[in-house]
């Protein structure tokens, strides 16, 4: 009898991955360098202001672009944050938040753009993106390590990839779903592809993009707390060492702060598509 | 028509196929060799858009493209500007063949050329009324101030003065399609292509904006290709008529020709006693009925409301739905006014005017209009419009057709 030799599948990935690492070094020192940069300022940036005064900031924002309860909820949720002493920790998520996010969008629109136009572009990054929203969250965080080691850019990595699969699908659907007579209309006038692009597609697409890129950050909320294992600090830290030490009511301060943080940036990133679609 | 031979041809549509499916070249071979649209697509999965059609259209000309749906007509407009792209055949526009262009010479000819109207106005929710007529002018890189004031002036044309800041869902179905004409004739094309454009349209409006376009074509002297599945507005609105069946052409004609010398049996069953006495019905002929009285009017108010408008009759309205309660002559309100009476709502009752229902075909309205006007109501009794003598003649004459019925 043949005896079938077992595939070495998990060889091949550590060698590709070996190799990866030295091959694009050049990249993931930018990429390290561009998300080191970004934390670093952010936090610095918010945490110059007294912690009142960035409430009441991000309080004004959120009445200025939801509602007066939204704002409301806002300051009460972030002094409840303060007061349970988790300011700092909260501070490092939403810059790791904003930086995963800026760097999905930076991706994942031109991407999204591309698949709304071209359907055999489509075609290919579809399958991807299926894998990448069903492979299981934690698989991202092992390759994220040999590229960057432990701490905030492989969490940073990990949670773009997590959470960019959103952003290319509604940019793609957005642009797929305008009404073939707009496309007809813009083309019967003698538009460029570009002109089209900028001055139809887009604008038309703008309402879903919007979803696409709130449901981007939430997804990038997410992560960044499963990607505390790998070094990701602020409040997924807390989290996951509350978990370590068995001490629950650690665990469910720092958990009643994500959700505050989450809540709030659904609610003001929700409305400012609505917004744009009003005007 | 017997100047033909001088006139410049501007569209020339030759042999024009169009074939959707997989490598539709092989049904523009079986389309010659004699087999119909059906057995093709049994045969070989593919769709006959348009099978072999040709025609002018002559510089100035009006030409209508009329069939049922299915029959090709919307891909055949398609196929002049290529936002469709021809399988077989040639379009030439002003000795240019169309189908040649590469992209960017396509392009100029849609900018420079051409102006399209469509079914469903494909107006731009995200742009104000003006920045939509703008449109054409921006994708041209024309200066702002430049093309502001074109667009403004195109919006002045179609009776939209001063709703250019409006966006387009602050504007009824009618109001929509002025812009979407508006946004067309901005750029000032030689040809307009209308893309079932008045079908979305209330009859009413639908007739309004007939008469306007006719009207408005006077002054700006465009070819129009017009598409539409309304015979009606087909004889009203064609110089000459292109009737489509299955993707091809039956027949083409002045609106006379095709109603008296109908090419075979479709046609003739289409236009089947197109005396348009019948084929009209009073909604086609009915004018909007103002001025009226409504019942909290006062008799004088309502004499003077027939003064202004120089009758001797008014019809009489609820206020809040136009239904229909009465016509109250002058005499009687005039009776009522000196016997100081304040109301006049008990004064006339629905028994002493003439109604017809919407649908009702002209040639058995026509013994009615001898006295007072008829009024036009639908099933819930509301006021639609008003039918007197000289509306029925006028609709009659303006479609070419005798009198003596």
């Amino acid at each position: 009898m043949f005896e079938i030799p077992r595939m070495p599948l998990a060889q091949w990935v550590d060698g590709l991955l070996a190799w990866l690492t030295s091959a694009i070094a050049p990249l993931t020192r930018a990429f390290a360098g561009f998300v080191r940069g970004g934390i670093d300022g952010i936090v610095a940036g918010l945490g110059f202001l007294p912690p009142v005064v960035l409430m009441l900031l991000i309080g004004a924002a959120a009445w200025w672009i939801a509602s007066r309860k939204v704002a409301i909820f806002s300051v009460a949720g972030l002094l409840f944050i303060w007061n349970l002493g988790l300011w700092g920790p909260t501070l490092s998520t939403i810059a790791l938040v904003l930086v995963a996010t800026f760097i999905s969008m930076l991706i994942g629109l031109p991407l999204g753009i591309l698949s709304g136009l071209s359907q055999s572009f489509n075609k290919m990054v579809t399958p991807v993106l299926d894998l990448m929203q069903t492979m299981p969250a934690f698989v991202y965080l092992i390759p994220a390590i040999p590229f960057f080691g432990l701490g905030p850019v492989a969490a940073a990595f990990a949670t773009v990839i997590f959470s960019i699969p959103p952003a290319i699908r509604l940019t793609s659907l957005g642009i797929r779903q305008i009404d073939r007579e707009m496309i007809e209309a813009s083309d019967a006038f003698g538009t460029t592809t570009m002109q089209k692009l900028v001055k139809v597609q887009l604008p038309l697409a703008l309402p879903t993009i919007m979803a696409g890129i709130n449901q981007t950050i939430m997804l990038s909320l997410s992560m960044v707390v499963i990607a505390a294992m790998i070094g990701a600090g602020g409040l997924g830290g807390e989290v996951w060492r509350a978990i370590q030490r068995l001490r629950a009511g650690q665990g469910v301060e720092a958990g009643l702060a994500i959700v505050i943080i989450a809540m709030i940036l659904d609610r003001i990133t929700q409305n400012i598509a609505v917004k744009k679609e009003q005007a | 028509m017997e100047q033909t031979e001088e006139r410049k041809v501007k569209i020339r549509i030759q042999n024009l196929y169009k074939v959707f499916g997989r490598n539709p070249q092989r049904a523009v071979g079986m389309l010659k060799s004699g087999k119909t649209k059906d057995e093709i697509l049994q045969k070989s999965k593919l769709a006959v858009g348009v099978a072999d059609a040709s025609f002018d259209v002559y510089e100035g000309e009006t030409v209508v493209v009329m069939g049922l749906s299915g029959s090709g007509k919307s891909t055949l407009i398609r196929c002049v500007n290529r936002l469709m792209e021809p399988t077989a055949g040639k379009v030439i526009v002003d000795d240019i063949d169309v189908t040649q262009l590469d992209q960017d010479e396509l392009r100029e000819v849609r900018r420079r050329k051409f102006g399209m109207v469509f079914q469903s106005f494909a107006l731009f929710p995200h742009k104000t009324v003006l920045q939509n007529v703008e449109f054409g002018l921006e994708i041209q890189g024309v200066d702002p101030e430049v093309r502001q004031a074109k667009a403004t002036e195109s919006l002045n044309q179609v009776g939209l003065k001063g709703w250019g800041e409006y966006y387009p869902a602050n504007l009824s179905g009618g109001m929509k399609q002025r812009v979407g004409l508006a946004r067309a004739l901005a750029v000032d094309p030689d040809i307009l292509l209308m893309d079932e454009a008045f079908s979305a349209l209330d009859p009413l409006i639908r007739t309004d904006m007939q008469d306007e376009l006719i009207a408005l074509n006077e002054r700006v002297q465009k070819t129009i290709l017009f598409i539409t599945h309304d015979l009606d507005e087909a004889l009203k609105m064609g110089d000459r008529i292109v009737l489509m069946k299955d993707g091809a052409i039956v027949q083409v004609g002045t609106p006379e020709d095709i109603l008296s010398r109908p090419a075979n049996d479709y046609v003739a069953k289409f236009v089947e006693n197109v005396d348009i006495t019948k084929v009209l019905t009073a909604a086609d002929v009915m004018k909007k009925p103002t001025p009226v009285a409504f019942v909290k009017d006062g008799p004088r108010t309502a004499l003077h409301k027939m003064k202004e408008a120089g009758l001797s009759g008014i019809f009489v309205v609820r206020a809040s739905n136009w239904e229909l309660v009465g016509h109250l002559t002058a005499q009687r309100a005039a009776a009522a006014a000196k016997a100081g009476e304040r109301w006049i709502d008990h004064l006339t009752t629905v028994d002493d005017c003439a109604t017809v229902p919407l649908d009702q075909p002209v040639r058995t309205i026509f013994p009615m209009v001898s006295g007072d006007p008829i009024a036009v109501i639908d099933d819930s009794k509301i006021l639609k419009g008003v039918i007197v003598r000289g509306s029925v003649i006028a609709a009659l004459s303006e479609r070419g057709e005798d009198e003596d019925v």
